[in-house]
């Protein structure tokens, strides 16, 4: 491992052990944080999964029965049926913190009727289904959205931070490390160059 | 702040969420679905994707995931799953953890290989 490039003082060696010491509590924060961040993802990650399958087991059904409905209407009708929304749903986002990351938290709070947005003539009945249950749907999409969102970015915050830990423990702290060792070796030298050059002088007035 | 939803589709799926609130965009390729999410990505906080556009388009999605919004979820369409959600929450949990940890955990054993 290279040393830093730095003069041989107490000065610097002062300045090294300094940094030394921030470095060492950093990676000890650092690695704190890694682990909880990796607690918190794991229990995340594994809701995001179950979730998603559950939903997607049912989007499946919801399009499926669509799909019926659309198969039994003329096209135009059924655009026609469903260009407008029944209900208004309005969706709260705001942030909540994980880990001092800023992930998204959405709430959802339906306005209106859950009706249906058009008259029951229109349509087939099976249309019917299919918007109620997309509208039943709809809070566990957002709370899918919500939690892989969630588990994504800490999953780029985990790596980020990993590489940290790893530049502190392999690079900054070795590289800190030998440089306090070879200016400590560099002063221990000097001093002993000294002593025996005044060793030496005191022979000669002799 | 009250945010709006949206999902982009190939045409016919997507309608039957336009009656449940969430605006519907129509896309029949990658390409078009790539040209609306620009555009509407400042304006909507939730956009529901459908697999089939967000395969091909996982690179460009990437960039959706530095900020807390807009939130880009990919939804099977009316034809099933293909599984790219699961993929990409496994993706990230090995990212992350450095292995699989739904490994055998499922019914779905769909990344079978093993990583050294």
């Amino acid at each position: 491992m290279a040393r830093l490039n730095v003069n041989p003082t107490r000065m610097e060696l002062k300045k090294l052990k300094a940094r030394l010491a921030t470095a060492v509590r950093g990676h000890k924060l650092l690695k704190d944080k890694s682990d909880e961040m990796i607690r918190r993802f794991t229990v995340m990650a594994r809701e995001n999964l179950a979730l998603r399958r559950e939903v997607e087991g049912e989007l499946v059904r919801v399009l499926g029965q669509f799909q019926v409905a659309r198969s039994v209407t003329p096209a135009y009708r059924a655009e026609a049926a469903f260009a407008l929304p029944a209900a208004a749903v309005n969706a709260e986002c705001s942030v909540t913190s994980v880990m001092g990351l800023d992930v998204p938290k959405i709430e959802l709070s339906q306005s209106g009727g859950a009706g249906l947005p058009y008259a029951y003539f229109e349509i087939t009945s099976e249309a019917d289904y299919s918007v109620s249950m997309a509208a039943a749907l709809l809070p566990k999409l957002v709370r899918l959205a919500e939690v892989e969102k969630a588990v994504r970015m800490l999953a780029d915050e985990i790596e980020r931070n990993k590489r940290r830990v790893n530049a502190l423990e392999y690079v900054m702290i070795p590289q800190l490390e030998e440089t306090i060792a070879y200016i400590r070796e560099k002063l221990s030298e000097n001093e002993r160059a000294a002593l025996v050059r005044i060793m030496k002088v005191k022979g000669k007035q002799q | 702040m009250t945010g709006k939803m949206a999902i982009v589709g190939d045409g016919d799926s997507i309608m039957v969420f336009q009656a449940a609130g969430v605006s519907a965009f129509a896309a029949e390729n990658e390409k078009k679905a790539r040209d609306i999410l620009r555009k509407i990505a400042k304006d909507y906080e939730v956009i529901f994707l459908t697999e089939e556009l967000a395969r091909p388009l996982a690179d460009f999605l990437k960039r959706f995931d530095e900020a807390p919004y807009p939130v880009v979820l990919p939804i099977p369409s009316g034809r099933g799953s293909d599984g790219l959600g699961e993929e990409l929450v496994r993706g990230a949990a090995e990212r992350a953890l450095g292995i699989d940890i739904f490994f055998n955990n499922g019914p779905r054993e769909a990344s079978e290989e093993t990583h050294q």
